[in-house]
């Protein structure tokens, strides 16, 4: 057993009212740039319908995730090594820029400038990659908004899958909910296996996925690898980008921009522990409903005395132990079972959970009076307006029992708390319906309903102590040689060798500033920006 | 001119193409890349540039091999010099119609894909020029070669380029009669070397071959 800990997230989608708040603030702060500006590291759905980029859940058309073999090994679905390098010179399975969309802007300078007219001047769109008039804009970030454009198109969302979906054609179907994502930083990623240059990582110590920028080379084979689509090539600088899991936020404790501004207080975020020997094993499950329960399997219950043990002997500090103990996301995943992974059959064994909505019950009205199972205890699951096999579809691999449980459970708390809150008395049957203790419930009102930002981020901060020494930190960046955070200077003098190499090195022998006492040390860490990495790194 | 063109001028431009290219490496590796366009326009990008990679990779491995090997190792093997230079004439001028097409394909991509054309700086486009140019330059020696298929011109290419490699003096004497569209097309070469750093040209240097070895994942721990 090889203990790793990662931070995980969970969305709470019966509370998604589909704002973008997350969209925009993340977009804002990382890809408000050229080259990016079709790029939304967050997005946010409403499905049914195609998404962002068009279809890609469907992998039989873009061949993200991982393929099991008949000998039950697995390789990415793109092809093993040797395919990939086939694919380098120009890689089929890569979506073109027109699958998310031409990015745009308008000529609102027209708009003061135009000279007098009949007609109220208008400001027409124009390209932001060619900077070409734009007739007529096709296709946006969030076309399909509250189901935008017409059925015949949003019906060959994958989700549909083993589905009548003509039916959720007709007015009196119709059905819709909010999807917002973000990159999974799967425990068993298809971007970071594809990568031909290597310059893909997870991180040891919180299980982000970040792109090495220096060592990308544009081979953009980890684009058409990821099955969520959320590794966007930045076609200015020709390296792959992705979310970051606000990496530097997170560092010192605090949630990710999206996390941060959401104002319907749906994402959790906190660690979960996982042994990361058995990460091959679980992604190979060769029955596809299985590989929700393979991930849950491999998560460590951080309570048992002998994964604390194992946990410190694996160098994971004391406070994300407690971290994991308090972690929203092991309540939500693994005790109450409500949080399920989005598209485990893509065998990434993805970290960014999510929690099903509920929705109304069909049929109440005419029935005059809501469909009750059998013994009248709890409203029927299966006449739900959203239809079960859709979110089994996207969150358990079609497999109908984990999704059904998870909607009992937050049915079952809902009115738990009306007979404790309204009605004036607890009603202990509808707990023994679904199998949950007055402690649980009690605990799932308090962090899914109330949802305290304290309980909704459990994040303990990095011990960046261990990686660096902050004393070097200082003058290393901003006012350094050259080129500023680069650690490469333009110094005149030397050719190949950093000045900033030249370094003393101090008690802990990891100094990286200047030591005028101490010259011409041995430590010659070439660390740009300090040794924290400027930017996306 | 002939002294400095195949004698100085190899030297320099090998020099620059050396220290340039490991300079921009260590210097600025952000810059590093391929700069693939697929995303901007997929149309004509694969099939064109499929067959122009598998044509100039030919075309390469065929003149270091070509150039390179000592004459002496193509003795004690048997290969006659005419059979060498018609394998050459043959698989280069193969290897050369698939390159041709290829880039032209992508040059028209380039120049009238109004998407393309706007994001291509100077250099992107000069590349492929450059890299045309040298193509044809080189097919129409073909045509010259067919006048001496016993190898004897060829042999002289061998010795101008060992020669080089092996920086001994005199190279360039091998050069002095040979024909004009060869002298160019060894020109136009190490000029494509000459402004090689400088390009996108560098992403050569990156051939991920040791993606064949390493195992899939990944995890690093936070920089030291």
């Amino acid at each position: 057993m090889k203990i790793r800990a990662q931070i995980g997230m969970v969305l709470n989608l019966d509370k998604c009212i589909g704002c973008h708040t997350c969209s925009v603030t993340c977009k804002n702060v990382w890809t408000s740039r050229e080259g990016m500006e079709y790029a939304w590291f967050n997005n946010v759905e409403t499905k049914p319908g195609v998404g962002f980029p068009k279809e890609w859940e469907n992998q039989e058309k873009w061949n993200g995730g991982w393929h099991r073999k008949s000998n039950g090994k697995i390789q990415p679905k793109q092809g093993g090594r040797w395919r990939i390098l086939a694919k380098i010179f120009g890689n089929p399975d890569m979506p073109e820029i027109d699958d998310y969309y031409e990015p745009f802007t308008f000529d609102y300078d027209h708009l003061q400038k135009a000279k007098e007219s009949k007609a109220q001047p208008t400001a027409r769109p124009r390209s932001l990659v060619s900077g070409k008039r734009m007739e007529k804009i096709e296709w946006g970030p969030n076309w399909e908004e509250i189901l935008g454009t017409e059925f015949e198109h949003r019906r060959k969302d994958y989700n549909f899958k083993d589905m009548e979906e003509e039916m959720y054609g007709e007015f009196e179907n119709t059905f819709m909910m909010y999807l917002p994502r973000l990159c999974e930083h799967c425990l068993n990623p298809t971007c970071v296996a594809s990568c031909p240059s290597g310059s893909i990582y997870k991180r040891e110590e919180d299980g982000v996925v970040l792109v090495d920028q220096d060592k990308c080379r544009g081979w953009r084979m980890c684009v058409s690898g990821c099955p969520y689509k959320k590794i966007y090539y930045n076609w200015k600088s020709g390296k792959a980008e992705k979310c970051t899991l606000c990496y530097p936020r997170l560092e010192n404790g605090e949630p990710t921009v999206c996390s941060e501004t959401c104002v319907g207080r749906i994402r959790y975020l906190g660690v979960m522990l996982y042994d990361a020997d058995r990460i091959e094993e679980a992604a190979s499950t060769p029955n596809e409903e299985d590989l929700y329960e393979a991930q849950c399997d491999i998560f460590l219950d951080p309570h048992d005395p002998e994964v604390i043990a194992q946990a410190r002997k694996d160098g994971i500090p004391e406070n994300w132990i407690t971290g994991a103990q308090d972690s929203p996301i092991y309540k939500m995943a693994m005790d109450w079972k409500v949080a399920l992974p989005l598209h485990p059959e893509y065998r990434t064994l993805p970290m960014v959970w999510y929690i099903p909505p509920l929705s109304p019950i069909q049929n109440a009205v005419e029935k005059g009076g809501i469909p009750m199972t059998e013994n009248g205890i709890m409203p029927d699951i299966d006449k739900m307006r959203i239809p079960v096999k859709y979110l089994a579809n996207l969150l358990t691999a079609g497999k109908e029992e984990p999704v059904v449980r998870a909607l009992k459970r937050m049915m079952a708390m809902r009115q738990y708390m009306r007979g404790v809150l309204v009605e004036g008395g607890p009603n202990q049957e509808i707990l023994d319906e679904v199998d949950l203790t007055e402690e649980l419930v009690k605990d799932m009102y308090k962090i899914m309903a109330l949802a305290n930002y304290e309980d909704r981020y459990v994040i303990p901060t990095g011990h960046r102590e261990e990686t660096l020494d902050a004393y070097g930190e200082s003058g290393s960046c901003g006012f350094s040689f050259g080129n500023g955070c680069s650690s490469h200077s333009n110094s005149d003098i030397e050719l190949f060798e950093n000045p900033k190499s030249w370094r003393g090195p101090s008690a802990s022998g990891k100094d990286n500033r200047v030591n005028t006492l101490f010259t011409q040390g041995k430590t010659s860490t070439s660390g740009g920006c300090g040794s924290g990495g400027c930017g996306c790194k | 001119m002939n002294f400095f063109l195949f004698q100085i001028f190899p030297y320099i431009a090998i020099a620059v193409f050396a220290l340039g290219s490991i300079l921009r490496f260590d210097r600025d590796p952000y810059s590093w890349r391929s700069k693939s366009s697929q995303l901007l326009r997929k149309k004509q990008l694969i099939i064109g540039s499929v067959l122009f990679h598998l044509g100039i990779i030919t075309i390469l491995a065929g003149h270091a091999v070509g150039l390179l090997t000592p004459i002496a190792v193509f003795d004690a093997l048997g290969i006659s010099h005419s059979f060498k230079q018609i394998l050459a004439m043959s698989a280069g001028g193969i290897a050369g119609v698939f390159c041709f097409i290829g880039l032209v394909m992508l040059l028209h991509r380039r120049l009238f894909d109004p998407r393309i054309r706007a994001t291509s700086s100077f250099s992107d486009i000069s590349v492929l020029v450059l890299l045309l140019a040298q193509l044809c330059l080189g097919m129409y020696t073909i045509t010259v070669s067919m006048h001496h298929l016993d190898g004897h011109e060829m042999v002289k290419f061998m010795e101008w380029a060992q020669h080089i490699a092996t920086f001994r003096g005199g190279a360039h004497e091998y050069l002095l009669d040979v024909a004009m569209v060869f002298k160019l097309h060894i020109t136009l070469g190490m000029f494509i070397l000459f402004v090689w750093p400088f390009t996108r040209l560098v992403h050569v240097f990156s051939a991920p071959v040791g993606f064949i070895f390493r195992p899939y994942q990944i995890v690093r721990k936070r920089e030291a």
